[in-house]
């Protein structure tokens, strides 16, 4: 019997179209553009000057103050604009461009493809290492990895659970990260273990990938204190407070963090970024993305450098079908729609996903009927329809009575909302205000 | 029979003024003194409890007026002059004189400018989609188009154009508020000092990119030359983070940066013709 979460949660058409599609390396493009806030806290300082000659890996943005992180330049080449640039959300930033010129790698980087699997490091060290090869959660929330693995003083950890679920429909680079790279991907398990002082780690994986449950069951075998959970599918197992409770059973409160049960959870591609930063000294500047859709002739899992092109993803999985109607970046569920292809990959972009026109329209929103089918969608046990309301009418005080903080956005109310009402819409606005009067109290 | 009906009457005549009594005792212990001007104040205040005086309805501006030393910093959007003589007159103060203002929207994004690269489908709420992203257009300062300042307007001065789908301000109806200015997610909409037949000079443009990304992303974008800055006579201009701004209290109306300006970024609005140069390419936006 496969374990779940108990509340809420859908079950949408998974589409894993490039489940069985080998991780392939994107050849190098002409120059890449590598915004300097690809993570959740303060942007990173530029280290370069335009001009200068950097090697791949070479840091070009200083982390600033203790949530932030580094940056690292993903090729070899010459800094060519530091100035705002567009990224995923329209928005402009700050961001280093990079024209291309072969590749050279810095020296202490280790790019041999063999297995060391022997952790030598300290626990400091360990984190220390983390900190300076830029890593964050590459599940997608971007948090600053070597935070999450500094334990606080108080707190308790005694259980590490990684994130193998790929909840999200379409998206399969964590799956085929699992498959191509176990054996890695439990190595860096082990590093995280040692660092959080934990000596079980539970991989939690949905039972719609049983090739990467079966390769990673019989590789733990080789590893200390690791096993594997089989999961039932449903959606959003994939968020820490549901796949926490699947897996041990233990209950998140509400507005507290997974440390408050004594779990920590990092994603599969975390651990295989965590083991090549500590194993081989190689900073974050690569990722694995899907790029998908229905139409697309070529669709796969490629290994990209951060600060790479959508439109030479899109180009590399066969280019832009005619009936293309939407770019999302990111799942379906949880990702943005991009107005423009020409932005580049970040440390949070897990997948691009081209929906044709058909699909892609959203239908015209009627009134509520009160059904209900959002409060039994949603896996936090909050009120969606009511959430939605009230932010809509700028009543945020009573939005924060109803936790609206505690929403994660996963998007299962407006999936299930027969009236199509686009409740998250509202909710996002709401618990981004909410947060904001929050700290605004704080400070004063 | 009848001594029962006697009864009755003679009890609840007794019960009645014994309730009488004690609600009088407890009337008088708990009065509540106020002053009765606030009342007087807030019968000449509009009454449109818009918050546009900076508090939370008419008869809280009311107290406010009543407890104020002086009407320094104090007036009423919408009653204007008229109504803040009165209040004076009952409170017994100098009326400060304010000069009346009028919302203006500083972006001229139509569909013709500024062209569309995306359509959105999400909630029709400009907070929404400021938040979600940059907008339908390459610029990402300017109109939503959502209408979140028309849904605020309590006068019934705003409406969204279909055409150029952007929100029109109604001069006559306006009373300065600021609802729309606080409603805007993108600051675009700035209260400007009223002018005779209603004439307004500005800069109808927030974005601060550099010139050439400016006007790539709109062709009637202030691409921050300084051409303007330099015409001006009354140093009305100023210019900050690639923008141009018309202080509307220094400026004269004398329309020199309007013929200046290489984009077409300052409207000149409910001006006469000018004679001498009858294609002027600047005026895009007649109301």
């Amino acid at each position: 019997m496969f374990k779940t979460f108990p509340k809420g949660g859908i079950h949408p058409p998974e589409n894993k179209i490039t489940a069985d599609k080998a991780i392939t390396v994107l050849p190098l493009p002409s120059a890449v553009t590598v915004p300097l806030n690809q993570h959740i806290g303060a942007p990173a300082i530029p280290v370069v000057e335009k001009g200068a000659a950097v090697k791949a890996g070479q840091i070009i943005g200083q982390a600033k103050g203790f949530v932030s992180a580094n940056i690292h330049s993903p090729v070899s080449g010459k800094v060519s604009k530091i100035e705002p640039v567009a990224d995923t959300t329209g928005y402009k930033q700050m961001a280093i461009v990079i024209d291309v010129e072969g590749d050279e790698w810095i020296e202490t980087t280790d790019r041999s493809a063999t297995l060391v699997k022997e952790v030598t490091m300290t626990r400091e060290q360990i984190v220390e290492r983390c900190r300076e090869c830029g890593l964050v959660g590459l599940g997608g929330a971007t948090f600053p990895t070597h935070i999450k693995m500094t334990v606080p003083a108080g707190k308790k950890c005694d259980m590490l659970i990684i994130n193998g679920v790929e909840c999200e429909p379409y998206l399969t680079s964590d799956h085929r990260l699992m498959v191509e790279k176990g054996a890695e991907v439990l190595t860096g398990v082990t590093i995280i273990m040692k660092a959080l002082g934990v000596s079980s780690a539970v991989v939690g994986i949905e039972a719609n990938k049983p090739d990467a449950i079966s390769q990673l069951t019989s590789l733990a075998g080789g590893f200390e204190g690791i096993s594997v959970q089989p999961l039932r599918v449903k959606y959003p197992q994939g968020g820490e407070k549901q796949l926490i409770k699947a897996c041990t059973g233990r209950e998140v409160p509400s507005g507290g963090l997974p440390l408050d049960v004594g779990v920590v959870v990092q994603n599969v591609g975390t651990a295989f970024a965590v083991y090549e930063a500590v194993q081989k000294n190689k900073p974050l500047i690569e990722r694995v993305v899907t790029v998908t859709g229905k139409s697309l002739s070529q669709p796969g899992n490629f290994l990209v450098r951060i600060g790479t092109s959508v439109t030479k993803l899109i180009e590399a999985a066969g280019g832009m079908p005619g009936d293309t109607g939407k770019i999302v970046n990111g799942g379906p569920m949880m990702g943005k729609a991009l107005a423009m292809t020409d932005v580049p990959v970040t440390k949070g972009t897990s997948g691009i996903i081209l929906f044709p026109d058909s699909e892609s329209r959203r239908d015209e929103i009627m009134p509520c009927i009160r059904c209900g089918k959002c409060s039994t969608a949603c896996a936090m046990g909050l009120e969606p329809w009511l959430l939605s309301v009230l932010s809509e009418k700028t009543m945020f005080e009573k939005a924060e009575a109803e936790k609206i903080t505690d929403c994660m956005e996963c998007g299962a109310c407006s999936y299930t909302c027969p009236a199509k009402r686009p409740l998250l819409d509202y909710i996002r606005l709401g618990k981004a205000t909410v947060l904001k009067m929050i700290r605004e109290r704080i400070t004063k | 029979m009848s001594s029962t009906v006697l009864l009755t009457i003679i009890m609840l005549s007794l019960l009645g003024l014994l309730a009488a009594v004690i609600l009088y005792i407890v009337a008088q212990k708990f009065k509540v003194v106020e002053d009765p001007r606030i009342d007087l104040v807030n019968e000449v205040l509009p009454g449109a409890n818009c918050g546009g005086c900076g508090f939370t309805g008419c008869r809280a501006f009311a107290e406010v007026l009543v407890k104020a030393e002086s009407f320094e910093g104090l007036n009423c959007p919408v009653g204007g002059a008229e109504t803040m003589g009165k209040a004076a007159v009952i409170l017994d103060r100098q009326p400060v004189a304010v000069e009346p203002k009028i919302a203006v929207l500083r972006c001229n994004g139509t569909p013709e400018n500024c062209k569309r690269t995306s359509y959105y489908d999400g909630a029709m709420n400009c907070r929404v989609a400021h938040s979600l992203y940059g907008g339908t257009t390459a610029c990402h300062y300017g109109c939503l188009g959502c209408g979140d300042c028309v849904a605020a307007c309590k006068f019934d001065a705003m409406y969204m154009d279909p055409v150029t789908q952007l929100p029109v301000i109604i001069d006559e109806k306006c009373v300065a508020c600021g609802a729309c200015v606080k409603a805007c997610p993108r600051n675009i909409i700035e209260l400007r000092k009223r002018n005779r037949k209603d004439r307004k000079i500005f800069i109808s443009c927030v974005n601060k990119d550099k010139g050439g990304p400016a006007r790539k992303a709109c062709s009637v974008a202030c691409i921050g030359c300084g051409k303007c800055v330099k015409v001006c006579p009354y140093d009305a201009i100023t210019m900050a983070d690639n923008l141009a701004f018309i202080d509307s209290f220094k400026c004269k109306l004398c329309r020199k940066c309007v013929t200046e300006c290489p984009t077409g970024a300052i409207l000149e609005i409910n001006f006469p013709v000018r004679e001498e140069k009858p294609a002027e390419p600047a005026v895009t936006e007649v109301n």
